[in-house]
């Protein structure tokens, strides 16, 4: 697999936008290296599970994670494709802190034709102290590489 | 009695923002609880299908197993999730979603729950999970 070049790496926000879920929760590509996305949810109180603490739903985490998941997998087949969740395992190591922007940052760590595995991470304040972490595997259907804008310049065109 | 565990339910589901947000509501037929979630635009994940997010189905199925544990061992034992893991054996496609719980074990401090969501048909699910929650113990707790 080669390495996503910037204008390829532009195409994941874009299908990032395309995602009505993505967009309703306000979520936000913050970096794509190779094979890794990193993803932001600012704090929004329809994200909140417990009201009486104000912290957020452990689903929003989840969506969080399988989104950046998904993003991390453009950044390493350099392109967007269609892909299918298998399966998602999450690990909640602490409630995240109210009113904080929540991070998820997601590697993907090995790619065969067919499947891509990832690990991910989900932060408030550092990466280091987490939140969750999750492990997923996703079927990708490289037979048909989703619609891209007609042009791609290869270079600097 | 099963009136009072109803209307805890919905006075539990209503105050949640996340759960107002998937618009979920609860349906309950003597102990056995139905979580509900209508199509909404917002829901989906992939357009072109199109098909629920994948995070919408995980959270969905996991609201399922707090609601259930609410009714089950009691609202005030605050149950929490520890680890979940989801199972993805069907697309889900732009129509109304149901999931139902199951516990199978409650000790003093952690939950196990099973939980399966499905569409038009029981007999064909879109997504499994499986997890544990903790619960605040009975008593105050010596350790």
């Amino acid at each position: 697999m080669t390495n996503p070049t910037p204008s390829q790496i532009d195409l994941s926000q874009q299908k990032l936008d395309t995602s009505p879920l993505s967009h309703a929760l306000g979520f936000q590509t913050v970096a794509m290296e190779p094979s890794v996305a990193t993803l932001k949810a600012p704090y929004k109180p329809e994200m909140v599970g417990d009201p009486d603490t104000g912290v957020i739903a452990g689903g929003v985490v989840t969506a969080l994670l399988d989104h950046a998941s998904g993003q991390s997998i453009f950044a390493a087949v350099g392109q967007p494709l269609s892909m299918a969740t298998l399966d998602l395992r999450i690990d909640y190591m602490r409630a995240a802190e109210p009113g904080l922007d929540i991070y998820a940052r997601a590697h993907c760590y090995k790619l065969t034709h067919s499947i891509a595995f990832v690990r991910a991470v989900a932060y408030d304040r550092s990466v280091d102290d987490p939140v969750a972490t999750a492990q997923a595997a996703f079927m990708l259907n490289t037979g048909e590489p989703l619609a891209m804008p007609a042009a791609v310049p290869e270079s600097g065109k | 009695m099963s009136e009072d565990v109803s209307e805890r339910l919905h006075a539990m589901l209503a105050r949640i923002p996340y759960a107002q947000f998937l618009g979920v509501r609860a349906e309950l037929a003597g102990d056995e609880m139905t979580l509900i979630m209508p199509f909404a635009e917002r829901l989906v994940g992939n357009i072109k299908l199109p098909a629920l997010h994948g995070g919408v189905v995980g959270a969905f199925m996991e609201m399922t197993a707090l609601a259930q544990l609410s009714i089950s061992v009691g609202l005030a034992r605050q149950a929490r999730p520890i680890d979940v893991t989801v199972e993805y054996l069907r697309s889900g496609r732009p129509v109304t979603s149901y999931a139902r719980a199951q516990i199978k074990r409650v000790g003093r401090r952690v939950a196990n729950v099973h939980v399966e969501a499905w569409q038009e048909a029981r007999a064909r699910p879109i997504a499994a999970l499986h997890g544990h929650f903790t619960l605040k113990p009975v008593e105050p707790s010596t350790d």
